[in-house]
């Protein structure tokens, strides 16, 4: 199977007539990802290479049958972007954007909980989510990937490509590769992906890449030694982040002693985590584990 | 982005939450005209970004013009950990009965706020929080609500405030709900929070700190924070829209991706290296932007040789290749490069750089093996 976008995503996309976003739309496209259409409030009745563009999000979900929103529109309106697909019946909501206000995302979150609860939302401020073979919704680049048995969920973008490519290069694929973002309040956490993965078919082994700030990390660990039967191999980027500052995702920041790189990889192997100290190590394990 | 204490104590003021009258000022003159005209006796508080500032002698008290003049003279342009005091907060001394604490902030795991209230005061939090837990009150706040008076109450009174003050403390907490929400605060903390002798509420202290993401919808914030206080070199960085902080070691370090470039200073570290820096040259980066990043690199003095760790997606491998050669011709660096590129166009960007023949470049194939030359070359130049 793999999880998330496959076979079945209708794909539409909020911001397609901006330079990222008609470019990665059509990047999509080529990949093999159905993309159904795109809203533009002011460009509705045109087509960006032969793909419609709607007034608004319900227009689109009813002339189309999307069921999946990428969201590439600029930081202030991101979030009531998102919220409208939800409103229009979209299932899944991916948020490319990087910049949107914690406030925004906070309410968003929280709306989308109560009044829409079987949208799910993956990001702010992440690469997307690919799925090889099947379909690629956002930023990912396909080439490195190809199908396989291992998902992998992680905060960063390029860090994703680093390992999925150390794993490519020994023989291993991928069923799907799920890019949650780094940013305060992300609308999937580790935990919510790999509840997927458990259930997912294709999948036998997770890998989990993390980093410095919040709990998210640790909160896995407690999840994964009660709920996962398949094996989970983690990453967590940051030993060297100095304590207070900010290394660019508006997520990895250090105050105090939680959330540190050590706290983090000591949560995740007192569960029974093997969790690697580079990306190579991280592959590595992950071979050794698939070879049995 | 952090404030100043008065800048806070401001906005604060502006949602109705009691602060002491008091002016900032940034000379001594205007320290002692301040003081004459708010009454004595006055505190005198340097303004930096930065904890234990009574320790480091930057809060005086004094009673009269004399004392103020001399309190003033002192502390302007004292050095508080590396922070230079440039503007004084002169208020009205208050009385103190009781020292409360309060703070809102995000509470990330709940994905709600988080509303804190202790009557501890006045002391570092972490140690009350760590010592007498049952001390520190946490209440999650539905964002989509917001904190109504009641749930409000309700914390004034768990957390044990005078009973005849519960009214004025929950006040409080709805007022610096208010900033947090309205000033896109990602925390407003008030420490201590005092009571005086004739039972007013009011903030001594005012830590907030606001979303940068969210400037586009405060204007008023543009001035706000201590820019004086600044590394010139991150303020560069940041113009150029590349992230960067200056770190002990003499490893330069560029990446694109911040988990790949925490990755990438973990590696070196493992190695048996220093970094230098952490610079996430972002996705997307052409050859320009790349250019001015080595700059910004080799501002640093202490940096003995560098370690490019490009995987390219957005960010293509030619034009990073490009630029490094660009930052040859113009910058003309003494230190040797390592150089890893992967991903899109990255046999392109490695032929750029093989018919460059740059002088001390030295191309690797993982990042490993990357982190295991620069080193190597970094022990060698020492």
């Amino acid at each position: 199977m793999s999880i998330l976008v496959g076979n079945d995503t209708k794909l539409a996309v909020a911001g397609i007539t901006g330079r990222e976003g008609s470019f990665h739309t059509l990047n999509n496209r080529r990949y093999g990802t159905n993309v159904v259409g795109g809203v533009n409030p002011k460009k509705a009745g045109e087509n960006v290479e032969g793909i419609p563009v709607f007034a608004n999000w319900e227009d689109t979900v009813k002339e189309s049958g999307a069921n999946t929103a990428m969201i590439f529109v600029p930081p202030p309106f991101a979030a009531a972007s998102a919220l409208e697909a939800a409103q229009a019946g979209v299932e899944l909501v991916v948020i490319i954007t990087e910049g949107i206000p914690a406030h925004d995302e906070l309410k968003l979150y929280n709306t989308i909980k109560r009044d829409h609860p079987n949208t799910r939302v993956v990001g702010p401020n992440c690469p997307g989510i690919l799925s090889p073979g099947k379909a690629n919704v956002g930023i990912i680049p396909a080439s490195f990937f190809k199908p396989g048995n291992v998902g992998v969920v992680s905060r960063s973008g390029t860090l994703t490509y680093q390992i999925g490519n150390e794993l490519a290069q020994a023989g291993f694929g991928n069923s799907s590769i799920v890019g949650i973002g780094g940013d305060p309040v992300p609308g999937s956490s580790f935990v919510d992906i790999i509840e997927l993965f458990e259930k997912d078919d294709q999948t036998e082994l997770i890998v989990l890449s993390g980093e410095i700030g919040g709990s998210a990390e640790e909160e896995a660990a407690e999840y994964i030694a009660a709920n996962v039967s398949k094996p989970v191999v983690g990453y967590i980027a940051g030993f060297t982040a100095p304590e207070g500052k900010q290394m660019g995702h508006a997520g990895a920041i250090v105050s105090g002693s939680a959330g540190t790189a050590a706290a983090k990889a000591e949560a995740l192997e007192s569960k029974g985590v093997r969790v690697g100290r580079t990306p190579t190590q991280v592959a590595e394990i992950a071979i050794e584990i698939l070879k049995g | 982005m952090d404030l100043l204490e008065y800048q806070g104590k401001q906005l604060f003021g502006r949602h109705g939450l009691a602060v002491s009258d008091g002016k900032a000022v940034t000379t001594v003159d205007d320290a002692v005209a301040a003081a004459n005209e708010i009454g004595y006796p006055v505190v005198v508080k340097a303004q930096v970004l930065m904890g234990g500032r009574g320790k480091a002698g930057g809060v005086k008290l004094a009673s009269n013009e004399e004392e103020a003049r001399e309190h003033a003279t002192n502390i302007l342009g004292l050095d508080i950990k590396g922070h230079i005091t440039r503007t004084l907060w002169i208020e009205h001394a208050s009385d103190i009965a009781t020292e409360y604490y309060a703070s809102v902030l995000l509470d990330r795991s709940a994905k709600k706020p988080l509303v804190m209230f202790s009557t501890e005061g006045g002391v570092e939090i972490e140690t009350v929080a760590e010592e007498t837990p049952e001390k520190l009150i946490k209440e999650n706040v539905d964002p989509l609500v917001g904190l109504t008076r009641e749930q409000a109450i309700g914390i004034a009174t768990k957390g044990g405030a005078d009973a005849d003050v519960i009214e004025g403390v929950a006040d409080a907490l709805v007022a610096l709900y208010e900033v947090w929400i309205e000033e896109d605060a990602s925390l407003a903390e008030i420490n201590p929070l005092i009571v005086t002798p004739d039972r007013q509420v009011k903030a001594l202290d005012a830590k907030v700190s606001l979303d940068g993401n969210a400037a586009f919808r405060h204007p008023d914030h543009a001035d706000l924070g201590d820019k004086a206080n600044l590394d010139p070199i991150e303020v560069q960085a940041a113009e150029q829209d590349v992230v960067y902080v200056k770190l002990d070691g003499n490893i330069g370090i560029l990446g694109n991706g911040a988990g790949l470039v925490m990755s990438t200073l973990d590696v070196v570290a493992q190695h048996g290296g220093s970094p230098a820096n952490f610079l996430d040259a972002g996705g997307g980066s052409d050859a320009e932007k790349v250019k001015q990043a080595v700059q910004i690199i080799l501002s640093n003095e202490n940096v003995k040789a560098v370690l490019f760790n490009i995987f390219g997606g957005i960010t293509r491998c030619d034009e990073v290749a490009n630029g490094l050669v660009a930052a040859f011709a113009d910058l003309k660096p003494t230190v040797p490069f390592v150089v890893r590129l992967d991903g899109t166009n990255d046999v392109l960007g490695r032929e750029i750089l093989e018919k460059a023949a740059l002088p001390n470049v030295y191309a690797e194939k993982t990042m490993d093996s990357a982190a295991a030359k620069v080193v190597e070359l970094a022990k060698e130049s020492r």
